[in-house]
């Protein structure tokens, strides 16, 4: 969109450089602005502006680079100039001028301060003590990280949002923790008091403790300043070594207040619709601004909204001075006359310490009249509610412990639903109707509150602009491409909107059948087909009847074959014939592809318990061979950097220590974590380790959709974190409890109890018929979480299934368990065994001793990384280059 | 783009022999037998260049080059081969095994994104005396 304007370049200075400050620059560069003017950024922190929303997700493993919102080469790419570490000290508004901490003064044409907000807190006595910290920035995270080494127990002050995230960070660093709020429940900016005592409830039962209803009245300290407890307003106290203050937010504008710039009674800078300040030279957006409705928003999403105002009216005020000369060049001119801020939503649904809430309109009633209709279920820890008018008009609502319904209400909100309110909050099965499908949403219902799309418009996207997937849908409108809270809707409108056009909703698994997963297990499992190719072409689609099949459906076809192996007459040795071709290339050279070329080695370590003698192996291999090494989460150590052509030689060491393959490379069983248990635990109550190494020698290698990962936990303490595995054990005083479709990683999902006091033999045959369930019926690269929430019936249907057997396919699933089991072989051994197998394990077909140049490493934290300079060549040849190397 | 040169009947003590054209003429890669229907090799060309080469389900080997250019890695011999639609002609490709772009074997066209290429070299099956 860069246009060429003729008005003389200006200097436009950003002050402050968070996620609001960056979506403003994006913005202006959308508009072509950054082509044409200079842009100057004072950032205060040390690293460019990173995802303050996910702050907490630091303590789970994501580093703070992965954290960064700020493309590496966005800065330079558009020529914006970036001081990090470097914030705004004062704006002289009469010379037009910005002066920096460092020094550097920089004149300015338009001056948009994101200043953002900074943590309020409370004035307790001792709050400046060693031990006291907010939770804030990166920089907050590093601190309280490092000082909770040596801490036992922590305090958060405040129980909203912010403070429970903060509560589950200190809990996740092993500190006992106590969330202190004020109000009389937690939350109580979003949720009602039904809403605020399910969430504490089940937030008790997670091991916090939550006192409400008091303030912090000092913190005592011991004689070097160090925090050691809080006392409360009750007058009890609580033992901590730390206190984390996140008691809520106040709008950073003392730079504006010192440049004399039109303040709001309780904080936040004046702006207009068009966020604008009192001087229309500057600008505020974002936290530290009192929006055109009075009211300061510290959500992202009207943030982002007053980022792309303020730079749609930035991007327009020179192109309207030379509207009359041309005004067809800048489109963003156009946009920009309407484009104003005059307030937002603010629904919102999210996990806080794995617990759903959603709060959506008029949440609390305030509504004049208005009535309300609750739901609640304390033994769950469900609490569901929704205010309505006396016309039945839905208003708002406050939804905790399942917030399923979030995506469907929200846009309902404002108009009168198709079916009575009580229908909307009850369970299914407890006399409500079919959940509502979003064919009952009105046109003009938002579906997409991120980006502000409406059911219309997504009508539109498929009906008008041919679109035919949620990924098109989402291309077109943006609809889905924000929080992604919105993604079930929209999916099932998009489907709806493609039926109902008469086009033909194709399940199949890829371009070669139209059959799903399930149902080419099923085929191959009946007709016992144990050929790719004779499955292609006797039950593909008919265009692709004796092609080469596709990069989908292979492996899929591969990992289904590999399962039913023993009960189909294939081989189990997945790498012969036929099954050779079929693989992934991780599963074909039996190791983890890397972004150099490079392989990773996972030896199996059951249960996460290895001798030092195979301790010492691996740090050998390690060594001679050059490999980077690394503690995996599951227990066992991943070793980079391996060459194709040296596979084999690490393996022979590795097996010859009695190491096997760890099937990390596979759509298969990878580990079962454990805690140490009763043997060494003073907690521990059932030995759980010895049951972790059971389970996973009995289920090694077995080939599923997705891969597995499991946990043994000793006591309901939980260390192995087993509620967060595809199945998960924990052990109690009268044997085991097995948790099912657990999942971490992007979305994570808490395990559901499938059955309790279990024996051991109980407990085997339970995983047996639930794997073998889940290998027959799930989809493709389909986890066990979002295989349950597909499967029809849901949790109670499983364990129908499972545990009552209710379709009389118990015995049949133990069996091909059964065979599984004893048909197991370590592939790496087989391999090693054969020298035909072992030949495909070089670099080059026509240079077996050649090792792969373009694999090459640099030093790096006293081991080696990928040479990726080697891999940056030549520039890409654009098609047309070769046409005459055709013979 | 297969020209084989022999029948199945080839008398005795000759083999089958994988080449490849490149600038300086047609190049020995490896013996028939060394691939594997539906996946690749890599080949060291002598200017030092790599060659992903593949052979198809009904016998055709074709060439590309093995360096993935989404990420630099040469990677591409090691990915699944595949074949286009009939709609799309049928045409065979390789997907990447790093990021999943699909490569006309043929041209070496990207399928997945039409400003991209890589080599593609002409290759052959030649019977050689053993």
């Amino acid at each position: 969109m860069a246009t060429t304007t003729t008005h003389p370049s200006r200097t436009i200075v950003l002050v402050g450089h968070g996620m609001v400050g960056q979506r403003f620059l994006e913005a202006l560069a959308e508009h072509g602005v950054t082509d044409s003017d200079r842009v100057v950024v004072f950032c205060e922190e040390p690293r460019p502006a990173y995802d303050r929303m996910h702050l907490t997700s630091y303590f789970s493993g994501t580093s703070p680079d992965e954290l960064s919102v700020t493309p590496d080469d966005f800065m330079a790419g558009h020529g914006i100039e970036l001081h990090v570490g470097d914030p705004a000290v004062a704006v002289d508004r009469e010379a037009r001028t910005v002066t920096s901490a460092a020094g550097r003064t920089v004149g300015y044409d338009v001056l948009v301060l994101a200043t953002g907000s900074y943590p309020f807190v409370p004035p307790v006595p001792g709050k400046d003590a060693r031990g006291c910290f907010v939770y804030r920035t990166v920089d907050d995270l590093l601190a309280i990280e490092a000082y909770a080494q040596g801490a036992a127990a922590g305090v958060v002050v405040g129980g909203g949002l912010l403070g429970l995230e903060a509560a589950g960070a200190l809990q996740g660093l092993g500190l006992r923790t106590h969330i202190v709020e004020f109000a009389p429940r937690l939350m109580p900016v979003q949720v009602d008091e039904g809403g605020g005592a399910a969430l504490r409830r089940t937030i008790g039962d997670m091991g916090l403790d939550v006192h409400t209803g008091v303030a912090g009245k000092e913190i005592r300290t011991d004689a070097a300043g160090a925090v050691t407890a809080m006392e409360l307003s009750d007058g009890s106290a609580v033992d901590a070594d730390l206190v984390v203050f996140s008691a809520g937010v106040r709008p950073r504008d003392q730079l504006a207040r010192e440049a004399g710039l039109a303040v709001g009674e309780r904080g936040g800078v004046t702006v207009d619709e068009r966020c604008r300040t009192s001087d229309p030279a500057v600008f505020a957006i974002g936290e530290c601004a009192q929006a055109a409705d009075g009211r300061v928003y510290g959500l992202v999403a009207p943030g982002y909204e007053m980022a792309e105002t303020a730079a749609a009216t930035i991007a327009a005020e020179p192109a309207a001075a030379e509207a009359d000369a041309e005004t067809d060049t800048n489109t963003g001119a156009e946009a920009a006359a309407d484009r104003t801020f005059t307030g937002a939503d603010t629904s919102t649904k999210l996990k806080l310490l794995g617990v759903g809430v959603a709060s959506f309109g008029d949440a609390l009633g305030a509504a004049d009249g208005c009535l309300d209709v609750v739901y609640s279920d304390s033994r769950a820890g469900l609490y569901k509610k929704l205010v309505v008018d006396r016309d039945g008009t839905l208003l708002g609502g406050v939804l905790v412990g399942d917030t399923d319904a979030y995506g469907m209400l929200r846009p309902l909100t404002g108009s009168v639903p198709p079916v009575p309110p009580e229908q909307l909050v009850l369970p299914p099965g407890a006399g409500a109707p079919a959940a509502l499908g979003p064919s009952a949403l009105p046109d003009d219902a938002v579906v997409c509150n991120c980006h502000n799309v409406t059911k219309a418009a997504i009508r539109g996207a498929v009906a008008d602009h041919d679109c035919t997937t949620v990924r098109e849908v989402g291309k077109c409108t943006r609809a889905g491409s924000g929080c992604g809270s919105c993604e079930k809707v929209l999916a099932a409108l998009v489907n709806d909107e493609l039926e109902a056009r008469g086009v033909a909703v194709d399940k199949g698994l890829c371009g070669c059948f139209a059959h799903t997963r399930t149902e080419l297990y099923e085929i191959v499992r009946v007709k016992r087909i144990s050929s790719y190719v004779r499955l292609l072409d006797e039950h593909g689609r008919e265009e692709a009847r004796s092609g080469d099949g596709c990069e989908v459906c292979k492996p899929a076809v591969a990992s289904i074959l590999a399962s039913l192996a023993p009960v189909i007459g294939a081989d189990g040795y997945v790498l012969d014939g036929e099954q050779g071709a079929l693989q992934d290339t991780n599963d074909h050279f039996l190791a983890n592809l890397q972004r150099n070329g490079s392989y990773s080695v996972v030896p199996r370590v059951p249960g996460g318990e290895i001798t030092p003698e195979k301790l010492i192996v691996l740090g050998e291999v390690a060594r001679e061979f050059g490999l980077y090494t690394k503690i995996t989460g599951g227990q066992r150590i991943d070793l980079f950097g391996a060459r194709v052509d040296q596979l084999p030689a690490i393996w022979a060491r590795l097996v010859d220590a009695g190491f096997e393959s760890g099937h990390a490379y596979g759509k298969a069983l990878r580990t079962v974590k454990s805690c140490v248990g009763s043997t060494w635990c003073r907690y521990g109550v059932q030995d759980s380790v010895r049951m972790a190494i059971d389970l996973e020698l009995r289920y090694r290698g077995l080939r599923s959709p997705h891969k597995l990962k499991a946990a043994v936990s000793g006591c309901s303490r939980e260390c192995a974190e087993a509620q967060s595995k595809d199945f998960g054990v924990i052990a109690t005083a009268n044997g085991w409890n097995l948790y099912v479709c657990g999942n971490g990683g992007a979305t994570p999902r808490h395990a559901d109890l499938l059955a309790q006091d279990l024996s051991d033999e109980e407990l085997i045959r339970l995983i047996d018929r639930f794997l073998m369930f889940y290998i027959r019926t799930a989809d493709r690269l389909e986890r066990t979480s979002v295989w349950l929430e597909r499967l029809e019936g849901g949790l109670d249907h499983l364990r129908d299934v499972v545990v009552a057997d209710s379709l009389g396919i118990g015995a049949e699933l133990e069996e091909l368990m059964a065979a599984h089991v004893a048909h197991y072989r370590d592939e790496w051994a087989a391999t090693l065994a054969d020298p035909e197998r072992l030949a495909r394990f070089v670099s080059f077909v026509n240079a077996p001793g050649v090792p792969d140049p373009s694999v090459q490493f640099v030093p790096e934290r006293d081991q080696v990384k990928p040479d990726l300079t080697l891999l940056s060549g030549p520039a890409i040849p654009v098609r047309g280059a070769l046409e005459g190397a055709s013979a | 783009m297969t020209t084989t040169m022999t029948t199945a009947d080839s008398p005795a003590r000759t083999l089958l022999r994988v080449e490849i054209r490149t600038a300086a003429g047609w190049h020995p890669v490896c013996d028939l037998n060394l691939l594997t229907h539906g996946r690749g090799v890599a080949a060291l060309l002598p200017d030092g260049t790599q060659a992903a080469v593949f052979l198809g389900r009904t016998g055709d080997v074709y060439a590309i080059g093995n360096r993935d250019p989404f990420t630099g890695a040469y990677v591409l011999s090691r990915g699944l081969l595949g074949s286009a639609p009939a709609a799309q002609g049928s045409r065979p490709f390789v997907a990447s095994p790093l990021l999943k772009q699909r490569f006309d074997l043929a041209t070496g066209r990207c399928l997945d994104d039409e400003e991209v290429a890589v080599p593609a070299y002409p290759a052959r099956i030649a019977e050689v005396a053993a």
